[in-house]
């Protein structure tokens, strides 16, 4: 592998909860790489583990109830799991930034944006207050907030949605960070300024050349943004591709389903959408077997008991199944 | 000039509303006022009888008594008494009513004349309430001052045996019956040669400044306790559940997101939003004590208004209750608009409502 490139490793990780009800197997061993400067999409549905992935590398899983079983994260050359929690305070925030999926509640309500913004810049860099100030005023010119010197002052609540989540990217990109985290930033947004936002996201990113990581459940959103593309089901990586081939070859059932229910402009549109059958699996019993299995249209009996490992099968595309999807064979 | 970041600017928008609360507490205060006035004249009984209980009392001295304290006076105009079917008079000069003259001695500050110390009350309320004031500041204060630190600590250290302990002794704090928990105090400081009752040994007005002063605390320290113990408990476990629940919210794990520190959080993003239900309880504690501690100021027969009040009821003293009514209400009136104050204050979303 080549160590210049890939800045961000992820290995075999396992996050779990201990609640009063059991234990919740969240995270089952995920595995992936990102290089510098890409953009990973991690696309699943609602509890399959993408949110709770992403926090585990940034070490925001609040222990207990959480458990970081076992891993490794290696951001250039640094396991970020072994760090102490002052190291860890200097990657966040500073190297790695994260946005979150409710601008709503996501900003301290009692605080002014410019102290909110100015906090960051004093924690991780030596400007005063003024020069803070000055860049605070510029990083909300950037995210497109207009009059920006005075909305300084302005509170979370004299923001509208929109703006909201323009003042939480200014804030993760503060210190130009080398990777961001999207945690479904778009969810909680009108449409129209979804897009809006989607736009200025891909546009800062080139600005300032970063890697990023976007959670989604909306497969639309993912086209237009990511270069590849990870599944994530009942907390496994199921997939993993190049975001065209994803959308052209899709390897795995639940990806293949998942495509099957949105609508898109290129096909026909007298064909009935198709909805995936059965619900996801509770996450409350240790992982035996497919995951998918008990919803799966291809499921053979080595589904039940054995769970397949995520292998490359064509060139970068990986595919955890054990039955090829296009035969209907077992591999 | 750059503007400052701490805090919002003041605007136009939150005077109008200041301006609007205060008009209720005004408007609210002069409601009081009336109704004060009202219900002690709806009360049964003639209040010349009672203040002398003497059957060998002649009409003429009754009638004396009557004059003095301006009871023979019409209630209001029309009416002689509040008994609508005894219609009186409306031919009488309305300057000459009794409500009328209640609003104009409460203008000049003049709360009438005590039945019972046949002094006026305005003396007798001044001085008992600043012994209240002594009493209940020093405890509100201590209580606070310590649920809140312990609160903090508990929250903080939250589902650890600390926690545990520190709920534990809040819930029995809080639950403690207030007059049991002075009466075994009382006895705790007998027998440690504490002073248990009043608020000065006789004969202490005599000694120098200091030693008075070392008088007074020594006496003041049980009834302190009682109360700090009683009220420390409440804001304790107030301040860990609301430090919780702000703990919990988006914004908390979006600055450590940041890369804030633990400390740095718990300082600058949980506190202030964490102190909001604080204020509102120690408003309403505050307004609702300085009547309110009447339990501990009789178990140590401590010189303040609760047990003016207290006594006043028994003694039929209508003239002190009526004034001890109203500077209860206007105490708590008065509360409510300073936390109002407070929490526009702290939250810049309480703007005009």
């Amino acid at each position: 592998m080549d160590a210049i490139h890939t800045f961000l490793e992820v290995k075999d990780l396992k996050t779990r909860f201990h609640t009063p009800e059991g234990t919740v197997y969240a995270v089952n061993g995920v595995s992936f790489t990102l290089k510098e400067g890409e953009t990973l999409a991690v696309v699943g549905e609602s509890g399959c583990g993408k949110s709770v992935t992403m926090m585990s590398i940034l070490r925001l899983i609040s222990i207990p109830p959480g458990e970081i079983v076992s891993g490794e994260v290696t951001y250039r050359d640094r396991n970020l799991l072994k760090l102490s929690e002052s190291e860890m305070e200097h990657v966040r925030g500073k190297e790695v930034a994260m946005i979150f999926q409710d601008p709503m509640t996501s900003l301290n309500p009692v605080l002014t944006v410019g102290r909110q913004l100015t906090e960051t810049l004093r924690t991780h860099t030596n400007m005063d207050e003024e020069q803070s100030r000055q860049r605070a005023v510029t990083l909300l010119e950037w995210v497109g907030i207009p009059d920006a010197g005075k909305r300084l002052t302005d509170y979370p609540h004299q923001f509208s949605g929109g703006m909201r989540q323009r003042v939480m990217i200014a804030m993760a990109l503060a210190c130009t960070p080398s990777l961001l985290i999207a945690d479904e930033p778009t969810t909680a947004l009108d449409v129209t300024i979804q897009a809006q936002i989607i736009e200025l996201v891909k546009k800062l990113k080139q600005d300032v050349g970063m890697a990023m990581i976007w959670i989604t459940h909306d497969l639309g959103v993912v086209a237009g943004i990511a270069d590849r593309v990870i599944v994530m089901y009942a907390g496994f990586i199921v997939e993993e591709a190049e975001v065209d081939d994803l959308y052209d070859s899709p390897l795995h059932p639940y990806t293949t389903a998942l495509l099957q229910a949105l609508p898109r402009a290129d096909r026909r549109r007298d064909k009935n959408l198709k909805s995936i059958q059965g619900v996801p699996p509770n996450l409350l019993a240790e992982p035996r077997g497919c995951p998918f299995a008990p919803r799966c249209e291809f499921v053979k009996e080595r589904c039940v008991n054995e769970n397949p490992l995520l292998i490359e099968t064509e060139n970068r595309h990986k595919v955890a199944c054990w039955v090829n999807v296009k035969t209907g064979a077992l591999r | 000039m750059t503007p400052p970041l701490q805090h919002g600017t003041f605007p136009l928008q939150r005077w109008r509303m200041l301006l609007k609360r205060f008009g209720w507490a005004l408007f609210t205060i002069l409601f009081v006022v009336v109704l004060n006035f009202f219900l002690f004249r709806v009360l049964p009984g003639d209040p010349a009888r009672q203040g002398i209980r003497d059957p060998r009392l002649t009409p003429e001295t009754i009638q004396a008594i009557r004059v003095r304290f301006g009871l023979d006076k019409p209630i209001i105009n029309c009416f002689e008494s509040l008994n609508p079917v005894k219609v009186g008079s409306c031919g009488v000069n309305p300057l000459d009513t009794q409500f009328f003259i209640y609003v104009k001695n409460l203008l000049k500050g003049d709360l009438g004349q005590s039945f019972y110390y046949n002094r006026p009350v305005k003396d007798i309320l001044g001085e008992r309430l600043w012994n209240t004031i002594l009493l209940i500041g020093a405890g509100q204060i201590l209580a606070i001052l310590i649920g809140v630190v312990f609160g903090l600590f508990a929250a903080w250290k939250a589902r650890t045996a600390i926690d545990y302990a520190a709920l534990i002794s809040g819930l029995v704090a809080w639950s403690l019956p207030t007059f049991w928990l002075a009466i075994i105090l009382l006895f705790w400081g007998t027998n440690h040669g504490l002073p248990i009752g009043g608020k000065a040994t006789p004969g202490m007005s005599s000694y120098p400044f200091m030693q008075q002063m070392g008088d007074l605390l020594q006496h003041l320290f049980l009834p302190t306790l009682a109360y700090t113990i009683i009220y420390m408990g409440e804001y304790m476990l107030i301040m860990r559940s609301s430090l919780l629940d702000v703990l919990a919210e988006d914004y908390i794990l979006a600055a450590k997101a940041k890369g804030l520190s633990a400390f740095q959080i718990l300082k600058d993003h949980a506190l202030k939003n964490s102190m909001l239900p604080l204020v509102t309880l120690i408003a309403i504690n505050l307004g609702f004590t300085v009547g309110g501690a009447v339990q501990i100021e009789t178990v140590f027969s401590w010189p303040g208004l609760g047990g003016a009040i207290f006594e006043a009821v028994g003694r039929k003293d209508y003239p002190l209750l009526q004034g001890g009514f109203l500077l209860i209400a206007i105490s708590v009136i008065l509360a409510n608009f300073i936390a109002d104050l407070t929490y526009s204050y702290l939250d810049p979303r309480v703007q005009a409502d």
